[in-house]
């Protein structure tokens, strides 16, 4: 009687507007449908967070490459990654007793306890709010800086635009600009992740002498240190990095540390 | 044998799902900016069209017609979401430009139309190969609007460089249209201008047409 | 707030930009009457699931949404796609059933285009862009009723010209399908354009 084959027989051969095959089709498409999409997430979940952890990392390894003369500087100094510290944005002093690890800046951004709102004078990336603390990666030889690299970040066109920026040792010259995360237009804006675009950063200097952020993406050919060729067609794009960086380096940004390193060194 | 065949070449030209029965547009034109990307959604798309058809053909006679539309959602949702998965596992580069195009291959209607209109009334055997010939008929056009906006919009096909650009010293430049929105609609709309010159029955008759006034009767 | 208003009307129109909906945007575009019917049925979908989709997926779906039941390392966001497809769906159908009920004259008008939202690309892509786009509550309100706005007016414009296009002594090949391609695209020029004006 309670012959599970036999059920299974005699709910297949229920007619199609029965009320208990509806329901019984209903259920049991659903639950195969969710058996089989739940473990093939669950199976290749740890394959694709390798994918995207190994991405972050090759970018930190392809900014390395990009710095003429970094990699033998660090053979000699036997590391091979920079260090990374966490910075409290406000005061610009290092943050300790906290994993820099652990600590995730976008997640931050969005939670009200860890993050501040920006004010909208200020908000020319747009970014709304941002983390209190920021992970810097940093290279030094004998208690003196070599290079610094900051996270930045701010609205693009149509996505947000995530990079590191290298500053040499006198915090003002780049040293690399590399585009880590962008969701804008392909083949144009999305131009910014190319390396073509991204070689035209070395060099460039942040900010002129008295200090203030004047560095810019131009519309065509830039002139001078403080301006890089723009993207044709992606005016907004190049737009949106100008202002990601003027956001970054500028008080409300990575000033203040930016300062401290300039008058007390590390 | 022949018959069978037609199932698989039917939707290549005569019946394209694209140019003949504006199937399956939507999600298409934004991934053919490059012929990369074209290829992984073509094959995205075959590989869903032809699991779902062959899934619902199975067990066709057991859905219900009132909850028929919400059933055949269900099953092209799971796959999608099982190739995305995969995609994103294995060709991880190609899935993050493809963004959120592979997952709205759910409401892309030609997997759904050949379900409703196909697989639901057919066994599993000719319901597959008609769903391999409309993905492939869909490939087919997906890929040759891809190559023609990689090739004139970058001079390169699958990154390779075959026109050299101005910019690299060479004496290409680059049509930065071919890489907008637009172009996509200019390039289907002459395929479709070209096909039907050459297959004159897809011609569609106007519903009105022009009388010249004064003309003899 | 308004330049993504405006951008979601204009230059980043979800029809002409994104090619969202674009089957039933070409096969519903022949009469003026009915393009104006489906575009505002758009504005309403989109409208509500847009933000209700991004409730769901904010508050149920994201890793770290149950923390609070102690559960921090729950991630169902590869469930969003078919949430949302049930979501909209389900919306489609209240939709459906309370305009039935109470303002019969709309829903006569509406009647046979909502089931046709519910596989419509817009929609579920409004949803889809708003996740990858991490857009918070009251980005997703401005961007819902903005997309659906930009929709509705690309097929409203578009079924006026192509009422147009019927008079005018077009070649064998293109008479149909491949003249309102090509419509399409030099509409989709003209959209784009729009977003070189600054805010």
């Amino acid at each position: 009687m309670l012959n599970p084959v036999t059920i299974w027989r005699g709910f297949l051969a229920r007619p199609n507007d029965d009320r208990v095959k509806v329901f019984g089709v209903a259920i049991l498409v659903a639950l195969i449908s969710s058996i089989l999409v739940s473990i093939t997430s669950v199976t290749l979940k740890p394959l694709q967070e390798a994918h995207l952890a190994a991405e972050r990392e090759a970018r930190m390894a392809r900014m390395i490459d990009a710095l003429p003369g970094m990699r033998s500087v660090m053979e000699e100094l036997g590391v091979d990654a920079l260090e990374t510290r966490l910075v409290d944005l406000s005061s610009g002093t290092f943050v300790s007793g906290r994993d820099p690890a652990e600590f995730n800046m976008q997640t931050a951004a969005s939670d009200p306890e860890q993050s501040v709102a920006i004010p909208s004078e200020l908000d020319v990336a747009r970014l709304g709010r941002r983390a209190n603390l920021a992970p810097v990666y940093l290279l030094e030889r004998d208690g003196d800086l070599l290079l610094v690299v900051l996270p930045v970040s701010g609205s693009g066109y149509q996505s947000t635009l995530r990079a590191m920026l290298a500053l040499e040792a006198d915090l003002r010259t780049v040293a690399a600009l590399t585009i880590t995360e962008q969701g804008e237009t392909p083949g144009l804006g999305a131009r910014v992740e190319t390396p073509e675009w991204q070689a035209l950063w070395p060099g460039k200097e942040v900010a002129d002498e008295t200090g203030q952020i004047v560095i810019s993406v131009v519309r065509g050919q830039g002139t001078g240190p403080h301006e890089v060729d723009g993207i044709s067609g992606a005016t907004l794009t190049s737009n949106g990095v100008s202002n990601m960086l003027r956001y970054w380096l500028g008080d409300h940004g990575f000033g203040p540390f930016l300062e401290r390193l300039r008058q007390e060194g590390l | 044998m022949t018959k069978k065949l037609t199932y698989l070449t039917g939707p290549l030209i005569d019946q394209n799902p694209i140019t003949l029965q504006i199937l399956g547009i939507c999600s298409a034109l934004a991934v053919t900016t490059s012929l990369a990307t074209a290829l992984v959604m073509s094959a995205a798309l075959t590989a869903v069209l032809c699991l779902s058809s062959a899934t619902i053909s199975l067990i066709r006679h057991h859905i219900p017609n009132v909850i028929r539309l919400i059933v055949q959602i269900v099953i092209i949702a799971s796959m999608v979401v099982v190739i995305d998965e995969i995609l994103k596992a294995y060709a991880f580069g190609i899935s993050r430009q493809l963004s959120v195009f592979v997952g709205l291959i759910v409401t892309n209607c030609l997997v759904m139309g050949r379900a409703e209109a196909f697989a639901m009334r057919n066994p599993v055997g000719p319901s597959v190969l008609d769903a391999l010939g409309n993905g492939l008929g869909y490939s087919l056009i997906l890929v040759l609007i891809g190559t023609i906006r990689e090739l004139f919009g970058t001079g390169a096909i699958l990154g390779v460089t075959v026109f050299v650009p101005v910019s690299e010293e060479g004496w290409f430049e680059p049509l930065g249209l071919m890489q907008l929105a637009p172009s996509a609609f200019f390039i289907i709309g002459a395929l479709i201008w070209a096909i039907r010159s050459r297959w004159s029955q897809q011609v569609e008759t106007p519903k009105l047409s022009l009388v010249k006034i004064g003309a003899k009767r | 707030m308004t330049e993504l208003l405006v951008a979601s009307i204009f230059h980043q129109n979800i029809a002409l930009t994104s090619f969202l909906g674009i089957c039933t945007f070409l096969a519903v575009s022949e009469r003026l009457e009915t393009a104006f019917g489906l575009g505002l049925a758009i504005i309403v979908v989109q409208s509500i699931t847009v933000p209700v989709n991004n409730l769901i997926f904010n508050s149920i779906l994201l890793e770290g949404a149950w923390s609070w039941a102690g559960l921090p390392d729950v991630d169902l966001s590869y469930l969003k796609l078919i949430t949302f497809i049930g979501v909209i769906a389900a919306m489609v159908q209240i939709l459906e059933l309370f305009l039935d009920r109470f303002v019969p004259r709309l829903y006569r008008a509406l009647g046979i285009f909502l089931p046709l939202i519910t596989v419509n690309c817009a929609v579920l892509g409004g949803s889809l862009f708003m996740v990858e786009r991490q857009y918070d509550f009251a980005e997703a309100v401005v961007f819902g009723f903005g997309s659906g706005a930009g929709w509705a007016l690309a097929i409203v414009a578009f079924a006026a010209i192509r009422e147009r296009l019927r008079y005018s002594d077009i070649p064998q090949g293109l008479q149909g399908l491949g003249s309102a391609f090509l419509v399409t695209g030099l509409m989709s020029i003209g959209f784009t354009a729009l977003g070189r004006i600054g805010l």
